[in-house]
């Protein structure tokens, strides 16, 4: 395990207009390409699994055994959809990826579809980021004109056309057989599975649906081989990702690293906290994983040990709250975050962030009893595991863990009359050594 | 009409046993935990599953503990057992023995609560409401949203979705059991949720409302008060209802009905659950249609006519005066309507033989044909070839004159499930792809009137897939072009498919096997056969039954105009509704006496010499006859003395017929008498007549020079004109918009090049023999020189005021 950065997918982001073609191509991009070509499909899908990756949309489920689940047998066509909707508050890697290195995306989709013998793939991104959109469609403009996309790539008999598809603006969308329905022009609301989309996905044909930091990563396993990715982090997290601090920190990006990697470790990377303030709370892996603290400093960032602190690993997206921070404040925008997303198909998560919304806002003006806590709390259970997507359980996240971690600061608001906290001093307009 | 047959033992059952609540239960495999746990007698509460409909796990209800998947391992969180599958081994503990299964289920209660509007006490459902039950057996009694301070979400109430469907959003639980129904079922998706999160909210296309043939079923089948019908909105409460089951008047199809009626008036109908027929379902027409039984002219006493004027009557008198008048009339004959019961088609049967000593007696009150007649003797009566269950085994169903969707909408819909199955191509013959048609995945074989005969022949040819499986289903309408009821019959032969007729009328298939036709007897029997005629006439104490085959219902009306015959019995035929309206009132003008057996004031009643008030079908007991040959019998919602079958009515005359020695008594004053009657009789267990074509009918004129001819096809749309949807105005407006539809070449030969329309906002004229309608002009994928339009949406209707169906009409643009 290594204690240092490790830029692979974003090694290239500093280059000069890094996201054309001429600059991928210069540093040895879609090499990988003719490599993979000049190996079966399945010994492609073998070194995705040999090398451990997995999914870094969240859930982490190995990629390569995703891949294999796709019955070959089955005559109707095979997709790869990527998933682009990053939609999660704070976390923020596809779309630097995308605007940075879109040529990365592409050549992983090539290689991917190829092991999984798809002739169509798709690109599911979010619809506001439309300066991305544009930087993907012209990439993908350009991999057409190279030869790298289109009829008979790089001469192989492979066959594969590219869509980026723009969605319409709904979190719920990035839940992938939402966004398979919103793929098929219907309104983004989850499929009932099984069928999973292995088998019936899009079109009711044998579907991947990968992250597009998972399939970004494909050329360098290809490139360097399966065992090269398997030596970086930790047992059962192999390889490396993308951190994206953002929050009281002094200098908010991205960082790639093993994963593995701690918390402490990252702040030291990215400057400290911001002057003159401490860690109060933090996410792993965006708002939808249970906070964690200062003491959580020095849990390995990987699937395991954050899943035994407590949290999830999620899409890697650490947001820093220092001291200055309400965290019923907090907890409420984000609440507020998932009622407005809430699709409204099933019950707890629908009806439930009305709710939770209205309890946490009436906590924040100090307004009610210490019964509300447990009242929240008691939706939570209610909603976890009972909706019928993992929104909802999402939603629950925040605030059981906020309640858990801090549960005298959701009383002091109500002994306080209101908020005890001065909401000026945590923005970042906040003069540099502001009281608390 | 449930079976009792148990099906044969067999060693591997494909059952799939577990354990609910600790008790063990083998149900079929794939067969949802929601239903398992009813085979163990628990109810686990549920709002968005439905029998009927796809499984979609939306609300959330119905979750259940699985301690073992049949795997070993359980579920770590509760389960909708809504959409889990039953498995080998399986363990469910639901809210009857799971702590954490009865808590999920009163989270899920208490989150739809919190945005559902306390207005029981004013709302529709109150009463007979699944959210309103499920609240109390599995919900808590207090909210802890409201003592909170919690805010509801709020809509504007109501709205229309349709002229007929109003929707309450903010009682909606957005289920989606009606957007479902709509697609999946009716074909309908005029409705779907829009909006997210508790802002969704069920919505209409804004240039398309929810016009939808079926959309009473979307409201029935609402768990909340969310939908009700712009009919019953606000007019009882289901605790003041009293229910009687019924059978649907409204077509052949015998759809089961719940009347619910409140001081002797019918409030609502709702669908019966019959899986043999109708499973949920009824159309629009079954479910609203049932005021024209209480509107204004209604008749409630007999009336015998006296210097030119009906005055009232007693029975007694009107009795004698009609039998008087038959006597004194000379040869008499009888028509009826097709909306009889079999128990009073089988009356009007007997009086004619027996009382007035006739076979002068046709049901068919619509065009006609020898042809036919001789059709429902040799392969209609008796028959019970073909079910509602056969058509969805059928690989293919071919339609012969025949329009589901408008004339036999319970047929439609289970068609339609077939189609949407996969397993069944419908074909249909036709003059253009219809709405129903396109909605069956089916495949037109376009056929312009009069040349059914060759394209029913083509039928035979392999790529149509017309093989013994098959089933050819024949509409009443076939027997419009001569020739045309033998070659479906021919093709029936030839490919050893099944066939079947389906008429328009619930009474129609009724009155076949009553006998009431001039060529058939009661039970089937063969008029032309000496020993049906012997038996029957010593089953009726007669001595002799006249032996000759006796006039149709064009033959009755020109002998009538001839003076061949002078009297009249009536019951319930629509003048407008027969081959020749004008003919037939010029008719009813020469007879010399004219009775009339009938509910409301018609142009029959204002021309009879006697007037004798009906029962309808609220008020009796009786049985239509399925098109399927299913006898679907149901008892009186009413007790009404007032109110007498026609049965009973022809029973009087008759017995005053006898005492002025004309016949004999009928022998019956009941329906259970009647039916008694009916069932010691038995049907015919002879040789069925063949099928005799007879000669083909003078050509239709043709047009004048200069005119383009255009084959005039037609027929009566599901929500009409009908005088049986009077006093619907909803129902009504809820009918799709009369329009004439021709070919695009036709389209550009009569109104030049110009645009088509896809509103079909160019305006037509068609012009016939009887006069001419203006309509709005749609282009259809139909043969050129062809024009459809609705039977009965205008005026009064195709046969009174444009044409005969088949023959020639000319076309030309008109401005409005």
């Amino acid at each position: 395990m290594t204690d240092t950065l490790t830029p692979v997918l974003t090694d290239n982001w500093d280059a000069d207009r890094a996201w054309t073609l001429a600059s991928y191509e210069e540093r040895g991009g879609y090499a990988a390409l003719d490599k993979a070509f000049a190996m079966t499909p399945d010994a492609v899908i073998d070194t995705v699994k040999d090398s451990g990756l997995r999914g870094r949309g969240g859930a982490g489920f190995p990629t390569g055994m995703k891949w294999g689940f796709i019955p070959q047998d089955n005559p109707r066509p095979k997709y790869l959809v990527v998933n682009a909707d990053e939609s999660e508050p704070g976390t923020c890697k596809d779309i630097p990826l995308m605007m940075a290195s879109p040529h990365t995306l592409v050549e992983g989709v090539i290689v991917s579809s190829y092991a999984i013998r798809a002739n169509t793939a798709f690109i599911y991104v979010r619809g506001e980021v439309l300066h991305v959109i544009r930087r993907l469609q012209r990439a993908v403009q350009e991999a057409y004109l190279a030869g790298h996309l289109g009829k008979n790539i790089h001469g192989s008999g492979y066959d594969l056309d590219l869509i980026v598809h723009a969605g319409a603006g709904a979190y719920i969308c990035g839940e992938e057989t939402a966004l398979l329905e919103g793929l098929e022009g219907r309104r983004g609301q989850p499929r009932l599975r099984p069928p999973f989309p292995a088998v019936a996905g899009l079109y009711a044909s044998p579907t991947v649906i990968n992250n597009v930091e998972s399939i970004a990563s494909v050329p360098s396993i290809i490139t360097n081989g399966a065992a090269w990715f398997a030596g970086m982090g930790t047992e059962k997290s192999n390889g490396f990702g993308i951190f994206s601090l953002s929050g009281h920190v002094t200098n908010p990006g991205q960082y790639e690293a093993p994963l593995g990697i701690t918390l402490r470790e990252l702040i030291d990377l990215a400057g400290g906290m911001r002057e003159g303030h401490e860690l109060k709370f933090w996410t792993p892996g965006g708002s939808s994983t249970p906070l964690l603290t200062p003491e959580h400093l020095d849990v390995p960032l990987d699937f395991e040990s954050v899943g035994a602190a407590g949290s999830m690993l999620g899409t890697r997206a650490l947001q820093l709250f220092d001291e200055t921070t309400c965290v019923v404040r907090a907890v409420l925008r984000w609440t507020e975050f998932y009622k407005h997303e809430s699709c409204g198909k099933c019950t707890p998560c629908r009806e439930g962030t009305w709710w939770l919304t209205q309890t946490m806002a009436r906590l924040e003006k100090g307004q009610g009893d210490e019964g509300d806590l447990d009242l929240l709390l008691d939706q939570c259970d209610n909603i976890l595991g009972r909706s019928f997507c993992a929104l909802g359980d999402g939603a629950t996240s925040p605030i059981s863990s906020s309640i858990q971690h801090f549960r005298d600061e959701y009383l002091a608001h109500l002994t306080h009359g209101g908020c005890p906290f001065d909401p000026a001093a945590s923005t970042a307009f906040a003069p540099v050594g502001a009281p608390a | 009409m449930s079976t009792t047959d148990k099906a044969p033992e067999k060693v591997d059952t494909g059952l799939v046993t577990l354990t609910i609540d600790g008790v063990q239960v083998s149900v079929p495999k794939d067969t949802l935990v929601i239903r398992a746990a009813e085979q163990v007698g628990v109810q686990i509460p549920r709002f968005c599953d439905h029998p009927l409909l796809d499984p979609v796990g939306a609300c959330r209800q119905c979750l259940v503990d699985i301690p073992d998947a049949g795997n070993g391992r359980g579920f770590p969180k509760p389960q909708a057992s809504c959409t889990l599958p039953v498995a080998e081994g399986m363990v469910v503990n639901t809210q009857a023995t799971s702590e954490v299964a009865d808590k999920a289920q009163q989270g899920i209660m208490e989150f739809l609560l919190i945005n559902h509007p306390l207005d029981c006490p004013v709302c529709d459902k109150g009463g007979e409401c699944p959210l309103q039950n499920q609240a109390m057996s599995n919900g808590r009694g207090e909210s802890r949203f409201a003592e909170r301070g919690g805010i509801k979400r709020t809509f504007p109430k109501p709205i229309n979705i349709s002229a007929q469907v109003l929707l309450d959003r903010e009682r909606c639980v957005l289920c989606a059991r009606c957007t479902r129904f709509s697609e999946q079922v009716a074909g309908d998706p005029f409705i779907a949720l829009a909006e997210r999160g508790a802002l969704q909210q069920v919505a209409i296309y804004e240039r398309e409302p929810y016009e939808s043939y079926f959309s009473g079923n979307a409201i029935q089948i609402c768990p909340v008060g969310a939908l009700t019908s712009a009919d019953y909105r606000f007019r009882s409460r289901p605790f003041d209802l009293v229910s009687t089951p019924g059978v649907a008047e409204h077509d052949a199809c015998g759809a089961a009905i719940r009347v619910d009626h409140r001081r002797g008036k019918v409030m609502r109908r709702l669908a019966g659950n019959d899986p043999e027929v109708n499973e949920e379902w009824i159309s629009d027409k079954d479910r609203f249609a049932f005021r024209y039984a209480q509107v204004a002219d209604r008749i409630t006493y007999p009336q015998v006519r006296e210097d030119g004027e009906l005055r009232p009557a007693s029975w007694t008198e009107a009795f004698a005066v009609a039998a008087r008048g038959l006597r004194d009339a000379g040869a008499a004959a009888v028509l009826t309507g097709g909306r009889l019961t079999a128990e009073d088609a089988y009356a009007y049967a007997k009086f004619a033989r027996v009382s007035l000593g006739t076979n002068d007696i046709d049901f068919r009150a619509r065009p006609h044909t020898a042809e036919e007649a001789s059709f429902l003797a040799s392969h209609v009566a008796l028959s019970g070839d073909v079910t509602y269950a056969d058509l969805e085994a059928a690989p293919v169903v071919v339609l012969l004159g025949l329009e589901p969707e408008d004339e036999a909408a319970t047929l439609f819909l289970r068609l339609r499930k077939a189609a949407q199955r996969g397993r069944t191509q419908v074909v249909s013959v036709a003059s253009h792809a219809s709405r129903g048609l396109t909605k069956m995945n089916g495949r037109l074989v376009p056929a312009a009137p009069g040349t059914e005969v060759e394209v029913i022949g083509s039928l035979k040819d392999a790529e149509h897939g017309v093989t013994k499986d098959a089933v050819i289903l024949v509409g009443e309408r076939l027997a419009q072009t001569h020739g045309a009821l033998s070659a479906a019959a021919d093709l029936a032969a030839g490919t050893g498919a099944r066939i079947a007729w389906v008429p328009r009328r619930a009474g129609d298939r009724g009155a076949v096997e009553a006998g009431a036709l001039p060529n058939l007897l009661p039970g089937g029997r063969p008029l032309t056969e000496a020993s049906a005629r012997v038996d029957l006439g010593a089953a009726w104490g007669a001595d002799t039954l006249p032996a000759k085959v006796g006039r149709d219902g064009n033959a009755i009306v020109a002998a009538l105009a001839k003076g061949d015959l002078g009297g009249l019995v009536v019951g319930g035929v629509d003048p407008d509704d027969t081959a020749d309206p004008a003919a037939f009132r010029a008719a009813l003008d020469a007879a010399r006496f004219v009775v009339s057996l009938e509910l409301r004031e018609t142009d029959v009643t204002r021309v009879a010499d006697v007037v004798l008030p009906v029962a309808p079908v609220a008020d009796k007991a009786g049985t239509f006859v399925t098109w399927d040959g299913r006898a679907r019998s149901f008892d009186a919602v009413f007790a009404n003395p007032a109110s007498l079958p026609d049965l009973r009515v022809l029973s009087g005359i008759a017995d005053e017929l006898a005492a002025i020695g004309h016949g004999r008594p009928l022998g019956f004053r009941t329906v259970a008498e009647v039916r008694d009657e009916m069932q010691s009789l038995g049907p015919w267990d002879g040789a069925r007549p063949a099928l005799d074509a007879g000669k083909a009918p003078k050509p239709v004129k043709a047009p004048r020079k200069g005119e383009t001819a255009f084959a005039l096809a037609t027929w009566k749309q599901l929500v009409d004109l009908g005088s049986m949807q009077d006093g619907e105005e909803h129902l009504r407006a809820t009918a799709r918009r009369p329009v004439a539809r021709v070919s695009r070449a036709s389209y550009e030969s009569v109104l030049g090049m110009l645009e088509a329309q896809p509103g079909g906002d160019q305006l037509v004229t068609v012009t016939g023999d009887r006069g001419s309608v203006t309509l709005p002009v749609v282009v259809a994928d139909m043969p050129d020189g062809v024009v459809w339009v609705p039977a009965r949406s205008f005026g009064r209707g195709v046969l009174a005021e444009l044409a005969s169906p088949g023959s020639t009409v000319t076309l030309k643009g008109a401005t409005s």
